[in-house]
């Protein structure tokens, strides 16, 4: 308990000392023109936090941030779909894993950054685009997953279910699917992360709207705290994000042990 | 019985593994309602026996029949409790229970009340919330009994059952088994490396010789009356000649096993 304290006491002390330093080194020149921290790069919390204030007030920022999360959330959801099918296809057919193999280790090895362009050519500068980018990302992290969640079942729990009278499709739902998504619920930090990267990344290539944009837009007029105030604002959203998945990842493993490494540290 | 076909039935079944044979040419069989112990020492092909029967794995050679039909596929006729942990981790006590008759056709609820019934049977009232990983190993065998036993299928198929259980409740489960079995007029094949159990339970002892290329060592009539108890059982008369002669058969088997293993 009273470690507990302590952690969040340092913690604290980084955070304050942190924006300390930030605010005072950048309006404390150390001589004619220089300062410790280079206000035109790395601007200053105070006005950092008053453009959040002015963007929630005039409340365009709100709008914006719903288009991201929108963006994010889709690619998420039809990345994790597709995913799960094709693993599940794949991973009962061993005769399709092998053809598609090399198809498929090329594809994952890509950066799949580099398709942006041709995102934005088939699907135009709107939501699509950062929607196909986002699904891009989360569908080979999903279906790599599902796939070993498939292959990789326990031979004695398929066996036992086939004898308590399993047919194929009872196996796929009460067998099949839950092994995959133990696999992939072990990866759900990194897609939900990948689908926000997706959105955010296109938009800054790329858009109109977006949280993506707003940076892209101030670093286009030089304006440093503009471009801060818009990575404070991903932050906060990034943050609510990792919650909820940790919430959502609370309730839908509750059947497992605890990881060894919980034990550990305790 | 003439024409009446037998519920388990081997015809000179050999099982391969691709060089390594496991069992070799084994025929017997087993007549409805009987309670069947297979004893032999470890790595003989007891398992692998109670899987023919199951349709997991076919035979190399000869056929496996059950009720008069050869089995080809997953037979539906059997329940099967494995020798190894086979809950679905993903599924708590009841829900495991509850799986057989939901797959089978029964109604969410009734499915529900009747896992119910069967945790309260093995001694497990209040732990219907529990995970697999939640249980110890006893606990998650008496859910493997329950959710064997609750679909009353007419061939049950028990490896090993009771190995991971205390005498206590090891005599009450046996206890609860020949009971069960009793009422559901099910064909038994237990497998054990319990003499003692094997005799206090069963009609007939099955003994397998060492393997490689197991095959049929003995098999014994067990001649004590029903219904038994399966403690008092151990001294009723009778019960030592069988155990000897048994064990006097086994035991060559298993020197033979430990020095082929060791060589
Ligand atoms: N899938 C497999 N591949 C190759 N060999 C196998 C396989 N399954 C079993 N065997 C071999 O077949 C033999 C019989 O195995 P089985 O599991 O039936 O033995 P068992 O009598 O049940 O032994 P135990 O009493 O230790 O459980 C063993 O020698 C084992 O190594
Ligand atoms: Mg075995």
């Amino acid at each position: 308990m009273r470690r507990r304290y302590l952690i969040l006491a340092i913690q604290l002390v980084i955070l304050v000392g942190v924006v300390l330093i930030w605010e005072l080194g950048s309006r404390q020149p150390t001589d004619e023109e220089h300062f410790l921290v280079d206000p035109f790069i790395w601007s200053r919390p105070s006005r950092i936090f008053a453009r959040v204030l002015e963007w929630l007030q005039d409340g365009i920022i709100l709008n914006n941030v719903f288009i991201t999360l929108y963006e994010a959330l889709m690619s998420f959801v039809l990345g994790t779909a597709a995913g799960i099918a094709a693993g599940f296809i794949l991973g009962r057919s061993d005769f399709w894993a092998r053809v598609l193999n090399p198809y498929i280790q090329v594809v994952n090895a890509l950066p799949r950054l580099v398709f942006t362009p041709i995102f934005f050519l088939i699907f135009g500068l709107d939501a699509n685009s950062k929607i196909a980018l986002g699904f891009s990302l989360v569908f080979f992290i999903v279906f790599f997953n599902a796939f070993q969640g498939v292959r990789e079942v326990d031979r004695n729990v398929f066996n036992n279910a086939r004898m308590l009278g399993a047919g194929e499709r009872q196996m796929a739902w009460h067998v099949l699917l839950p092994s995959a998504l133990s696999w992939i619920l072990t990866s759900l930090h990194t897609s939900v992360g990948f689908a926000m990267v997706g959105a955010v990344v296109g938009e800054y290539l790329g858009s109109s709207r977006g949280l993506g944009h707003i940076i892209a837009q101030s670093e286009g007029n030089l304006d440093a705290t503009g471009v801060w105030a818009g990575l404070a604002v991903l932050s906060v959203v990034v943050v609510m994000v990792e919650l909820l998945v940790t919430q959502l990842e609370r309730r839908l493993v509750r059947w497992k042990p605890q990881p060894a490494g919980d034990l550990l540290a305790a | 019985m003439a024409g009446k076909a037998a519920a388990v039935a081997l015809e000179g079944v050999a099982l391969r593994y691709g060089p390594f044979t496991a069992i070799e040419f084994i025929s017997f069989d087993v007549p409805q309602g009987q309670f069947v112990a297979l004893v032999g020492p470890t790595g003989c092909g007891k398992s692998s026996v109670l899987n023919l029967v199951a349709g997991l794995v076919g035979p190399s050679e000869g056929e496996v029949t059950t009720a008069g039909r050869p089995v080809t596929t997953v037979n539906r006729e059997c329940a099967y409790m494995f020798q190894a942990d086979a809950l679905l981790p993903w599924k708590s006590a009841l829900d495991n229970v509850a799986l057989g008759p939901n797959l089978r056709g029964t109604s969410r609820p009734g499915a529900l009340r009747l896992a119910r019934e069967w945790l309260v049977r093995v001694g497990l009232r209040g732990f219907e919330d529990r995970y697999p990983h939640q249980l110890s190993g006893g606990q998650r065998k008496r859910v493997a009994m329950a959710q064997a036993l609750i679909n009353r299928l007419p061939i049950l198929l028990m490896d090993e059952p009771f190995s991971a259980l205390d005498a206590q409740t090891r005599a009450l489960m046996e206890q609860e088994l020949l009971t069960l079995w009793q009422e559901q007029e099910a064909t038994v094949l237990f497998v054990t490396h319990d003499l003692e159990e094997a005799i206090a339970l069963a009609d007939r002892v099955v003994l397998f010789t060492a393997g490689p290329k197991a095959a049929l060592k003995g098999d014994y009539a067990v001649e004590l009356p029903r219904p038994r108890n399966v403690v008092e059982a151990r001294f009723t008369p009778g019960f030592n000649d069988i155990y000897e002669q048994v064990w006097n058969d086994l035991r060559s088997e298993v020197i033979a096993s430990y020095e082929r293993q060791r060589a």
